[in-house]
């Protein structure tokens, strides 16, 4: 079973992306920040992540790009999930490493598409 | 609704668009006729019935037709039968078609126009092997409001998330407020035709790939086979036809038979 990341500081959107993960047989963990959530995978690298972009303490963006300078930080498959929906903010996403972005609002099956679409699946 | 209401918009809309409306599907019909109701100040669907047997007002009986037989679609949608056009039946293209260097292909229900611009992109994404090439891509469905919107090429952020990976979205789209609209590098290599798929295909003229997916299982028997011999004779020997994962030839052509190893993929039986 591959493991998958939550990181958003929302609670209802965690609980909402576990529920959907989980039905796509993830192994779920979760982190209210980009800090949590680097230490997370320090602890272990996940297969994936699914990532916010506005958090307190640390966001999104920052803790990608310093996750992917962790050793093995190449590894996991990174989705952005996150209301910032204009180009400049998915062109800055895609060259610090994420590999697939959603604009929020978002279902089950635009989960379930883009993770498919990334090999997840 | 009344059963005899049902049964005469069923009847009305299986002669004109070979859709097969069983009684287990009236809330269908319901949910999708009272915005049609609603929108002409009707007060409700036996309004709206009784006008349609009254058989005077033809684009009542048009928008009703709209409404039934539009379906929601995604870009590359399943993904597995794009990778095997652009892993498979693209390159035997690029190799048999060298000489005259142009191919066609049909989306025969293009719908709002997500499965022919993935081939577009696809296409786009080959294009240093397809320079000096011809490639047409001509997309029909019988509803005209949805192929308005296919050719408008503007898509709300829930539809293009519906299947098109990012880098393509910045790539082929252009954001447009909270629409994303299809650039002229894919916009321009597709055509869109109103056609009955239930009419003579013959004037579309000749193809080397149709995509017909996940539009036969609406059909009845007589129906399906009469639309898939038809596009047996618009294909080339080598030509194939796409079909929904869901969907089978089995007993209701003799015309195509499924290509080993490819999902949905089928050629003609006369081929071989």
């Amino acid at each position: 079973m591959k493991t998958c990341l939550i990181v958003d500081d929302s609670k209802v959107i965690r609980m909402v992306a576990r529920k959907i993960l989980q039905e796509l047989e993830f192994e779920t963990i979760e982190a209210a920040d980009g800090k949590i959530a680097l230490e997370a995978c320090q602890s272990k690298m996940p297969e994936a992540v699914l990532l916010d972009w506005n958090m307190p303490v640390m966001s999104g963006i920052e803790f990608l790009r310093e996750m992917r300078a962790l050793p093995g930080g190449d590894a996991p498959v990174v989705v952005f999930c996150t209301t910032e929906n204009d180009i400049e903010h998915i062109q800055e996403a895609i060259e610090a490493g994420a590999n697939e972005y959603i604009m929020k609002p978002f279902d089950s099956e635009i989960i379930q598409v883009k993770f498919a679409q990334v090999g997840l699946l | 609704m009344k059963p005899e209401d049902f049964d005469f918009i069923s009847k009305l809309i299986n002669e004109q668009s070979g859709l097969v409306l069983t009684r287990d599907k009236a809330y269908l019909l319901e949910s999708r006729l009272m915005p049609v109701a609603r929108k002409r100040g009707l007060n409700g669907l036996e309004d709206l019935i009784a006008g349609m047997r009254a058989r005077v007002d033809k684009e009542l009986t048009q928008e009703v037709m709209e409404a039934m037989t539009t379906n929601e679609s995604f870009f590359f949608r399943d993904i597995k039968p794009f990778e095997i056009f652009r892993e498979n039946i693209l390159p035997h293209l690029l190799q048999s078609r060298a000489d005259k260097k142009s191919f066609r292909i049909w989306c025969a229900a293009a719908s709002s126009g997500q499965e022919p611009y993935s081939l577009a992109i696809i296409l786009n994404e080959e294009a240093s092997k397809l320079a000096g090439w011809r490639t047409e891509i001509v997309g029909t469905d019988i509803s005209v409001d949805i192929l308005n919107k296919a050719k408008a090429g503007l898509y709300s952020q829930f539809e293009v998330q519906r299947g098109l990976p990012i880098q393509l979205l910045l790539k082929y789209f252009t954001k447009q407020g909270d629409m994303w609209q299809a650039n002229s590098k894919i916009a321009s290599m597709v055509q869109y035709k109103e056609y009955n798929l239930l009419d003579s295909l013959l004037p579309l003229g000749k193809f080397d790939v149709v995509f017909c997916r996940n539009v036969l299982i609406y059909f009845d028997q007589k129906n399906k086979t009469k639309v898939l011999e038809g596009i047996s004779t618009l294909l080339p020997d080598d030509g194939v036809l796409f079909m929904g994962g869901a969907e089978t030839v089995l007993g209701i052509s003799d015309k195509f038979k499924p290509v080993s190893g490819q999902r949905g993929v089928y050629s003609l039986t006369r081929n071989g």
